[in-house]
């Protein structure tokens, strides 16, 4: 019986938000949303970067040899040219390289006018410290310049590819692909949770504010409405979840269809290259195809099917823990939404924090912070679906997925507990101005 | 027999008593006015007999059974004071859904939603939205989602509030034909007036206490003054009286519309009255007992509080 109402109020929560048109207009709004999100932050940083050209004064000679200018960083090394004058004649910086012995660690200076940044000084660092290796190696040795220059060109051809070893068969693993995918689907977590709260919040507060919630506890017990409001607003987030898996895969059978046969060949060879263990070094292939293969790789070795299992896991988890909170909130305000405001700040900051942290975890996922911050509930929606598509269980060992796991459905049986309690008391108390002083009173008074 | 039964029933909350010690007994197929001003209790005892709040104290028997809160409620239509409905839901719907609530198949919920949609003629609002039915018509819609499931005890606080004369009078008709079927009828109110006409059966309550229960007329009759109102051929005016020599079984108190006012004296009776102006040789041509207002007895019980000038004013 209870469960049957339970029913009834999720299906009317469900199939009046699934039938509105706002919903089909935002299931394909989103992913766009998301894309140009990502696409423009990715722009954002790879264009961004200045050119810089920075005036040299050598007391050595010889940096004007092996510096090299490029599209980031151009050197000026004009006679006469010196600290006071270098802005003049264009220049963001000057470097001032004293005479440098061989055997001692020696300070050289920068003068700048405008901040380089310190990707740039990073940069200039290394160039000034492969100059005097360059150096020091055709002053050394009987080595040509142009020899010098074969071999460092040469040298280049190396590629890293990193194997996950914990299974029986080593499998390819891509750590930036990894950062990648963990990375959207830790921005998706978090834009999901904020949305579905904040529905589930408006939708309580529409109950309360239009004198529904009196009418309907006569028939069913507060917490019933309330779970059935947060099941059926759950369940149109994995509608449109669903939805979105379904554009991707249909969008991806799409664009393999317009992949010329040339570059599948070269996809195809790739692949048994990398079967047979020589991961497709003595392969010259285009670069349209290695980038191809490389994603395709990347999401081979993130596991789909377990990073998808645990998206849904994550989801429906920190859904429920924060939407409780959110029905909680929304119980306790009047009309006034600047009420709700002020209440959601503490509930908005753990989501906030956790993205950060999830930030820093996909820099560093097996760090303590990025272990610790995928356990607590508060930030383990976020911070361990980043995490598994370095994959499991090479980076995310299986007692702490399953540690992971466990406490948050402790957390949110929590949550909705305590949600319940404040809920049932909110819902028909009006006129009152709510703090979280009070709630507290609520949920734990009679 | 008895629907509902109420002992000694209490709520308190953080800084006051809401309900306090309230026991009355309810007869089935009875029109039950639970009366009092705002702030005296009504809601919360209503809370308690519908589940929604759980009495610190006391018990609730209902249909001879203590009363259980989960299959209870099915068989209770409960209209708040308030009351609201969900704006973007089509009205059809909302009535579906409602009754669902109260355990009712949609096919069930379906065929009295139809009944009764071309009982209060609102047929052609079906695939309306709420937002787009005046208020009176969403007063009709919240009754009838309120008694469609059939309810054995229906409440109704404040059901007249917003409604216009004709609107009112289509649901009062409606209480007296479902009390005939068998419903009792629990109607809560601060106007005095409403309830003296339809109720059977009253408790007052104010500050969280019953301070009166018993019958519309039983009531008054307890707290009658003895005043009649007489009507004669030739007006008199209490100098007449005085001269032609006063009785000791009344006083003239007063007059009204050419009617004289007066108040039998302890130990007599109307007959005394009507036999001095009998003696007299005047000509009577009415005699009517004036008994009190339920606002009248309101205020006398709570004469002298701040909420007595408050009613006094009304």
């Amino acid at each position: 019986m209870s469960n049957n109402k339970i029913w009834l109020i999720t299906r009317r929560e469900y199939l009046t938000r699934v039938r509105n048109r706002t919903f089909l207009l935002s299931t394909f709004l989103f992913p766009l949303v998301i894309i140009l999100f990502i696409a423009g932050s990715v722009m954002i940083a790879t264009q961004t970067h200045t050119h810089h050209k920075i005036a040299v004064v050598d007391a050595n000679g010889y940096f004007k040899d092996y510096l090299r200018s490029d599209s980031s960083l151009s050197f000026d090394f004009s006679p006469g040219i010196d600290t006071l004058n270098y802005a003049e004649r264009g220049n963001t910086a000057v470097l001032i390289i004293p005479a440098l012995p061989e055997d001692n660690v020696t300070i050289y200076r920068l003068k700048f006018k405008k901040q380089l940044g310190p990707a740039a000084k990073d940069d200039l660092e290394n160039r000034v410290n492969n100059a005097i290796t360059d150096h020091l190696i055709y002053e050394k040795t009987s080595i040509s310049r142009i020899q010098l220059d074969t071999l460092r060109s040469q040298s280049k051809i190396a590629a890293l590819r990193t194997f996950d070893d914990n299974d029986k068969k080593a499998r390819a693993s891509n750590q930036n692909a990894a950062g990648a995918i963990g990375y959207v689907c830790a921005i998706l977590i978090y834009m999901l949770t904020f949305i579905y709260g904040a529905m589930v919040m408006r939708g309580v507060m529409e109950e309360k504010t239009n004198r529904i919630a009196e009418v309907v506890v006569s028939s069913v017990k507060p917490f019933q409405l309330m779970m059935g409001k947060i099941t059926g607003i759950g369940a149109v987030g994995l509608t449109q979840f669903l939805l979105w898996i379904v554009l991707l895969v249909g969008l991806s059978l799409l664009a393999q269809a317009f992949i010329p046969p040339s570059v599948g060949k070269e996809i195809m060879q790739l692949q048994q290259a990398n079967a047979m263990g020589n991961a497709g070094n003595a392969i010259k292939v285009s670069e349209g195809a290695s980038k191809i293969y490389e994603f395709k790789s990347a999401m081979s070795a993130a596991n789909l099917g377990l990073t998808i299992f645990c998206f849904l896991f994550y989801f429906i988890g920190g859904y429920l823990f924060y939407s409780a909170l959110f029905a909680a909130i929304g119980s306790a305000v009047n009309e006034d939404p600047q009420e709700a405001q002020s209440l959601m700040m503490p509930v908005t900051l753990p989501i906030v924090f956790s993205f950060f942290v999830a930030t820093v975890a996909l820099q560093d996922p097996t760090g303590p912070l990025a272990v610790w911050a995928s356990i607590i509930p508060f930030s383990s929606p976020i911070v361990m679906t980043g995490r598994i598509p370095f994959g499991v269980p090479g980076t995310v060992p299986w007692w702490q997925l399953g540690l992971s796991m466990v406490s948050l459905v402790a957390g949110f049986l929590a949550t909705v507990w305590l949600a319940g309690k404040i809920y049932r008391t909110g819902i028909l108390m009006y006129g009152k101005k709510p703090t979280w002083k009070t709630m507290w009173k609520w949920a734990f008074h009679k | 027999m008895n629907i509902l039964e109420v002992k000694d029933l209490r709520k308190t909350f953080a800084t006051q008593i809401a309900v306090d010690q309230i026991s009355f007994q309810l007869e089935k197929g009875s029109i039950f006015g639970l009366l009092g001003p705002n702030g005296a209790g009504k809601t919360t005892l209503i809370r308690m007999i519908t589940g929604i709040f759980y009495p610190d104290a006391g018990e609730i028997t209902f249909e001879g059974r203590p009363f259980d809160p989960m299959n209870d409620i099915l068989r209770i239509g409960y209209m708040p004071e308030e009351r609201g409905l969900y704006k973007k839901m089509k009205i059809g719907e909302q009535a579906l859904y409602l009754a669902q609530l109260k355990g009712l198949s949609r096919s069930e919920a379906l065929q009295r939603a139809k009944e009764w949609f071309v009982k209060f003629e609102m047929q052609s609002w079906w695939n309306k939205k709420v937002e787009d039915l005046s208020k009176g018509m969403g007063q009709k819609l919240q009754f009838v989602t309120t008694v469609m499931h059939e309810p054995r005890l229906i409440i109704l606080d404040e059901p007249f509030s917003g409604l216009d004369p004709v609107n009112s009078n289509l649901i009062k008709d409606e209480i007296y034909s479902l009390a005939r079927k068998g419903a009792t009828i629990i109607f809560s109110t601060h106007r005095m007036e409403q309830v003296e006409e339809i109720c059977d059966h009253i408790i007052l309550m104010n500050r969280g206490q019953k301070i009166l229960d018993g019958t519309v007329g039983g009531v008054k009759q307890q707290f009658k003054e003895n005043l009649f109102r007489i009507g004669l051929e030739r007006p008199l005016t209490e100098e007449d009286i005085k001269a032609a020599g006063a009785s000791d079984a009344f006083a003239v108190v007063g007059r009204t519309d050419g009617q004289l006012v007066v108040k039998i004296a302890e130990g007599h009776r109307p007959n005394d009255v009507l036999s001095w102006f009998i003696q007299k040789g005047e000509g009577i041509t009415s005699f009517v007992e004036i008994l009190p207002s339920l606002n009248d007895i309101f205020i006398r019980l709570v004469e002298g509080t701040p909420l007595a000038r408050q009613f006094q004013r009304l």
